[in-house]
């Protein structure tokens, strides 16, 4: 039986046990390449995505658990802000995803997805956090690279980014 | 460079596909190249071997350009002289296209140009045009002054970061092909001791009937599993049941670890003895002796390495993430029982590798599993699979003995280091061929080198000694991780510097100052400093009863080139024996800098990275296996941990260049151990720096 959810605002109904965990459908049946497998144990944030706008470890959140609901990745997320701030229509980039750019802040790259996902969900919510508030958002996320210096600054620039109006 | 070629053909055919080229390529030797001199060039006309092409520049008719090499370090200079070769072949066309002699013409970003005279102009693409020409490679056109580069020792983004930001970059784990199955590996939870490997004692196939379409892929010891789904396959690995023979070969403690690296029948080395050590102490007046324990450290990449192989009868392709795709390549085809030059290897990028991970033993299993069931199979490591059978950067135990005179002068400097060396067998090789477990040679990287254990200081009377630990009964498997043997040495070699500053009644700072090896470590001590804003005071001054209490530290090492030198603002803890690594400042120098925003970006994570290994890393291990096998067993720095980082790059552009990867983490590091003591007036001797070492060594002080 086929379950029925929303990825990046669009319907998809897709074939698959019910117990099969959100990230293999994702990067399997849905071919999306921006959650990725990292630990599969919750642990790390590489499999982030945002779950009607709430960032959820999809390693572990089975099919069953999303059926009905709205799925964004990393590939969404510039719609998603579209739709947050009522723009017309989505930029190319969400402002932290060109921030990361700027800020030239990640190495392999590998966890980005994680870290831009929580970064957006954080902005969302709070779009003018402290540093303090930021590495608290954050801590969930982790990064072998080491570039926490350097995303902390990405989020910060998103932020003025976000209040200055612009992208 | 592109991520998508053959590794292991010449991929000359898919520039031709693409129009025309002009080429010029370099082979060298790979084993020849760890004696070659900075810069050698291979003399005699470029006769390309298409099999071990390793450097090559090529310009294609769109006027952009691929470029390859082994490193900034190794292939840079190469390809500088390749690139001359090809500009002055360039010139002579365009000379004659635009009928005016090479000394009129000028270039600028690919275009050259008539000197005075703009309209007269050609791209070096439009001279190639839809043809192919390959230039022989002379290594003698001139090459630019280093005082006339524009490009080169300026910041230029990367290209991949907009990909890699907006989910578009293809990593090895995204690659798919048509008709693959999903393979996972099944072996004990944490590996056991090396020489040991793992044997099935039983093995019940009927564990996994429930899960339709999983099947277990066995030869010998090596099992695994593949499915059409790929949750299928992550199900059937976890539920299938195997009995294990596991010896418990392990020591019992981390402790006994050391001791028994130190009871061994170890095979010594003088790597170094100058002058009169032993006298030099006897009349010192300042001795420092003390012994340091370093654990085994895991690579730990972000995401668990992947591969795919399609393996036919009497060929295969394997794509994975390996960082040599020849050694790969071999090592494929002694599984495989194949011929290499039937076995092409594509690389595909994965997360940061930090040194020789298990990506050759992830190719190799899909390699077998792909042979024994005849379709593609991808196999991805799982989270325990990666963690618990990684090649462990090897443990490190020392005995450091300094001394310095009334003056604060280093007189005498003798280090006794114990460890073993690097696998050569592959957990893969190891199960599925019945390869015996071997190891490596001592060697750079592998043993103590002058390079990372004195060299930084004038020392008129120094001693080395290598104590290589056989590594084959009871211990873990072993690879280069990042900056190899050189954090541990930093911990106690620096350690005990900034004792003897100590005892000179000095700020360690000055006191490094005076003992510096030439001008090139004095240079790029002093801009850590400088960063940091050092003032000088001797260490341990300012010593509080407060619970938490700060200190700075100051150190210098390196990897085996350029020159590293860092400072740390810590806090400690003293209830909980927390130490948070608040500000960390780190400078290289590294010759000539081509991009120096690379170089920050590396320095930015030897510092966050450093503060996770002092502070953290450590492989746990019980009797018969390791016990790290994920991010809650094996932590790592997080977010909220991370210090400020202050990343500082020593610019000498007359220099050559070399590498900028690994050389400022020995000094961060033991600059962390350095502000422990100037925090607490307390030494810790063992890494990582714990909360419990910590509230330990706080209690006995
Ligand atoms: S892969 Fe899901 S949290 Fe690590
Ligand atoms: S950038 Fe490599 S793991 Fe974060």
């Amino acid at each position: 039986m086929a379950t029925r959810l929303i990825v990046n605002q669009r319907m998809q109904d897709v074939d698959a046990a019910p117990d099969t965990p959100l990230l293999y459908i994702l990067s399997n049946n849905l071919e999306l390449q921006g959650p990725r497998f990292g630990c599969g144990l919750a642990q790390c944030g590489s499999c982030s995505v945002l779950l009607d706008g709430v960032e959820i470890r999809s390693c572990v959140t089975p099919l069953s658990a999303v059926a009905g609901k709205s799925v964004t990745t990393l590939e969404g997320l510039p719609a998603l802000y579209a739709q947050q701030k009522k723009l017309a229509s989505a930029p190319e980039l969400h402002p932290l995803q060109q921030a990361v750019i700027d800020e030239q802040a990640l190495q392999c790259g590998y966890c980005y997805n994680g870290q831009i996902i929580k970064g957006a969900e954080l902005l969302s919510k709070n779009p003018q956090p402290s540093v303090e508030q930021i590495r608290t958002a954050m801590n969930g996320h982790l990064c072998r690279c080491g570039t926490y210096p350097r995303m902390i600054k990405a989020i910060q620039r998103a932020s003025r980014a976000i209040a200055g109006g612009g992208r | 460079m592109s991520s998508d070629f053959p590794a292991t053909t010449f991929p000359r055919r898919d520039f031709l596909k693409a129009g025309g080229a002009l080429l010029v390529g370099l082979t060298f030797a790979p084993r020849a190249d760890a004696q070659q001199p900075p810069g050698g060039a291979i003399a005699g006309p470029f006769t390309p071997d298409p099999e071990q092409l390793d450097t090559w520049i090529a310009i294609h008719a769109d006027n952009t350009a691929t470029i390859f090499s082994a490193s900034i370090n190794r292939g840079g200079p190469r390809i500088r002289l390749a690139a001359a070769d090809a500009r002055q072949a360039l010139l002579a066309r365009a000379s004659q296209q635009l009928g005016a002699p090479v000394e009129r013409l000028t270039v600028s970003r690919g275009v050259v140009s008539v000197a005075g005279s703009p309209g007269q102009s050609v791209t070096y693409g439009a001279l190639i045009g839809d043809r192919r020409f390959d230039v022989p490679y002379t290594g003698k056109a001139p090459v630019k002054d280093y005082r006339n580069h524009t490009i080169v020792g300026a910041s230029v983004p990367r290209n991949d970061i907009p990909a890699k930001a907006s989910g578009k970059y293809v990593y090895m784990q995204h690659v798919r092909v048509p008709g693959m199955l999903h393979g996972r590996v099944v072996r004990p939870r944490g590996q056991g001791a090396y020489g040991d490997g793992a044997r099935v004692l039983s093995l019940d196939a009927g564990s996994i009937r429930d899960i339709p379409g999983a099947r277990v892929v066995r030869r010998r010891d090596f099992v695994g599993v593949v499915a059409s789904e790929e949750w299928d396959a992550v199900r059937a690995a976890q539920r299938l049941r195997v009995t294990w023979d596991q010896p418990a070969s392990l020591p019992e403690t981390p402790a006994a670890l050391f001791e028994r690296m130190r009871a061994a029948k170890t095979i010594d080395s003088v790597v170094m003895d100058r002058g009169g050590v032993d006298a030099a102490f006897a009349s010192a007046r300042h001795v420092v002796s003390h012994r340091f324990d370093s654990p085994y450290q895991i690579h730990a990449g972000f995401g668990p390495n992947c591969a795919i192989a399609d393996v036919k009868t009497d060929s295969a392709v394997v794509m994975c993430s390996t960082q040599g795709p020849y050694a790969t390549r071999a090592k494929i085809a002694d599984v495989l029982e194949m011929p290499e030059g039937n076995i092409t290897v594509r690389y595909y990028e994965g997360s940061g590798t930090f040194g020789r991970s298990c990506y050759d033993d992830v190719a190799q299993a899909a390699a077998v599993m792909s042979q024994e069931t005849g379709a593609p199979v991808r196999v991805q490591f799982m989270r325990w699979d990666e963690h618990g059978w990684d090649n462990f950067g090897p443990a490190h135990t020392a005995d450091v003995k300094i001394a310095a005179d009334a003056n604060g002068k280093l007189v005498a400097y003798q280090y006794h280091g114990w460890q073993h060396t690097w696998s050569v067998t592959d957990t893969t090789a190891q199960l599925a061929a019945g390869r015996p477990a071997s190891e490596g040679q001592d060697g750079r990287a592998q043993s103590l080198t002058p390079t990372n254990t004195g060299e930084m200081y004038a020392l008129p009377n120094w001693r080395i000694v290598n104590h290589r630990v056989p590594g084959l009964q009871g211990y873990f498997k072993g690879a280069p991780l990042r900056s190899p043997l050189d954090l541990a040495i930093a911990f106690g070699a620096e350690q005990v510097i900034d004792e003897l500053a100590y005892l000179a009644n000095m700020d360690p700072y000055v006191f490094r100052r005076q003992n510096m090896n030439g001008d090139r470590w004095l240079a790029v001590l002093n801009a850590a400093a400088e960063a940091a804003k050092w003032s000088p005071r001797k260490a341990a001054a300012n010593l509080s009863k407060a619970r938490v209490v700060k200190g700075r530290g100051i150190a210098v090492g390196t990897h085996l080139s350029s020159y590293g030198a860092a400072v740390a603002e810590i806090e400690v803890d003293r209830d909980t024996g927390v130490i948070v690594a608040k500000r960390m400042y780190g400078a290289i120098e590294a010759g000539q800098i081509v991009n120096p925003g690379f170089v920050e970006n590396q320095i930015t994570g030897m510092l966050v990275q450093a503060a996770s290994r002092m502070l953290k890393e450590e492989v746990t291990f019980s009797r018969t296996n390791v016990t790290s096998v994920d991010w809650v067993s094996y932590p790592i720095l997080r977010c909220s941990e991370a210090p400020e980082v202050f990343p500082v790059v020593v610019k000498r552009q007359d220099q050559p260049s070399t590498g900028v990867g690994e050389e400022c983490i020995a000094a961060a590091a033991a600059a962390i151990a350095n502000a422990f003591f100037d925090a607490t007036g307390v030494r810790l001797r063992e890494q990582p720096m714990t909360p419990p070492r910590v509230v330990a060594a706080l209690r006995r002080a």
